[in-house]
C-alpha cells in the first residue's frame, strides 16, 4: 500500500511555500526563475497525486503541458535576462527603476 | 501519524522519505546559498526529488520528462545564461533594500502554507468525481499508453497549441538575446 496523498500534499505545499519565500526575497532575477520552477514543481507533484487519488489520468495530462508551457517561460525569461544584462550589466531586479515615478 | 508509519509498507515509506529530504534539502538549497552556479545544482537535486515521487506514484513517463527536460534543458539552459553573462560572483544576501521584507515574505508564506493545510486538513482530503477521463492502468506500473490516449485525443487542441507556444517562444528568445546592431558588434564583443 501506497503512502498516503495526504503526505504528498502537504510536502507540495511546502516546496510551494519555500519557492513563494525565495521569490519574495531574493533580488537576482535567475534565483528568482529557479524559485518559479520549485513552486511549478510543487503544483506538479499536487497534480500527480491528485491523479493517483482520483484514478484519472487527466492530472498527469496536465503536468506535461504545465512542462511545456514552464520550458517556454524559462527560455523567454532568460533571453529577457541576457537582455536585460547587456544594458545593465546586472542581474538585480532592484536596479530597474526606470519606471519609478 | 508516527504509528502510521508502521502501517505502510516499509518500501513506500522509504521512497518518500528519499523524496522528501531530496526535494526540501534541494528546495532551501536553491533559496539560500549565494553563488547561482551552486543554486541551480540544489535545483537539480529537488527536480530529481520530485522524479522521484512521480515514479513511486506511477507517473514513469512524467517522471523520465523530468529529468529530461528540466534536468537536462532547463538547468543547462540556467547554466548556460549564468556562465555566458558571468553572473557567477556572490549576491549580498543578508542586505535588505525593503525594510523588513523577509519578515513579511515569511509571515505571507506561513499564513498561505498554513491555510492550505489547514483547509486540506478540515475537509476531505480528495473531492471530486474520480475517474471522469481515461483510469490510471490496474497494473502498478507506469501510464504511458493511458496518457498518451489522453494528449492526442482529449488534450488534441492543448497538444497542438504547445507546438505554436514552442514556436513563439524560440523566436522570441532569439529576437530578445540577439545582438541589436551588428555594426557595433566588434567594439562590445
Amino acid at each position: 500500500m501506497n503512502v498516503p496523498a495526504a503526505w504528498y500534499l502537504i510536502l507540495a505545499a511546502g516546496l510551494f511555500g519555500i519557492g513563494a519565500f525565495g521569490l519574495l526575497t531574493r533580488r537576482s532575477a535567475l534565483i528568482m526563475f529557479m524559485c518559479i520552477e520549485l513552486m511549478l514543481n510543487a503544483v506538479n507533484l499536487t497534480f500527480v497525486t491528485f491523479s493517483r487519488t482520483l484514478n484519472d489520468i487527466s492530472g498527469q495530462a496536465i503536468v506535461f503541458f504545465v512542462m511545456v508551457v514552464a520550458a517556454a517561460e524559462v527560455t523567454v525569461g532568460l533571453g529577457i535576462v541576457v537582455s536585460i544584462f547587456r544594458r545593465r550589466s546586472s542581474t538585480s531586479v532592484d536596479e530597474l527603476s526606470e519606471m519609478k515615478g | 501519524m508516527i504509528a502510521s508509519v508502521f502501517v505502510y509498507s516499509n518500501a513506500n515509506v522509504l521512497v518518500f522519505a528519499t523524496s522528501a529530504l531530496l526535494i526540501l534539502v534541494g528546495a532551501i538549497g536553491v533559496i539560500s546559498v549565494k553563488n547561482p552556479v551552486h543554486a541551480a545544482l540544489c535545483l537539480i537535486m529537488t527536480l530529481i526529488g520530485v522524479a522521484v515521487a512521480f515514479v513511486a506514484q506511477s507517473a514513469d513517463f512524467l517522471a523520465a520528462v523530468q529529468i529530461i527536460v528540466y534536468a537536462g534543458a532547463i538547468v543547462v539552459l540556467f547554466l548556460f545564461v549564468i556562465m555566458f553573462l558571468g553572473v557567477d560572483r556572490r549576491e549580498h544576501i543578508h542586505f535588505e533594500p525593503l525594510v523588513g521584507q523577509r519578515a513579511f515574505a515569511g509571515v505571507g508564506v506561513a499564513i498561505t502554507v498554513g491555510g492550505l493545510i489547514t483547509l486540506m486538513a478540515k475537509s476531505h482530503w480528495v473531492s471530486g468525481a474520480s475517474s471522469v477521463t481515461t483510469k490510471l492502468s490496474k497494473v502498478g506500473g507506469g501510464n504511458v499508453k493511458e496518457l498518451g490516449t489522453a494528449v492526442f485525443t482529449t488534450y488534441l487542441f492543448a497538444f497542438e497549441a504547445t507546438a505554436a507556444l514552442l514556436i513563439i517562444a524560440v523566436v522570441g528568445a532569439v529576437l530578445l538575446a540577439r545582438r541589436e546592431r551588428p555594426a557595433q558588434s566588434e567594439e562590445s564583443a
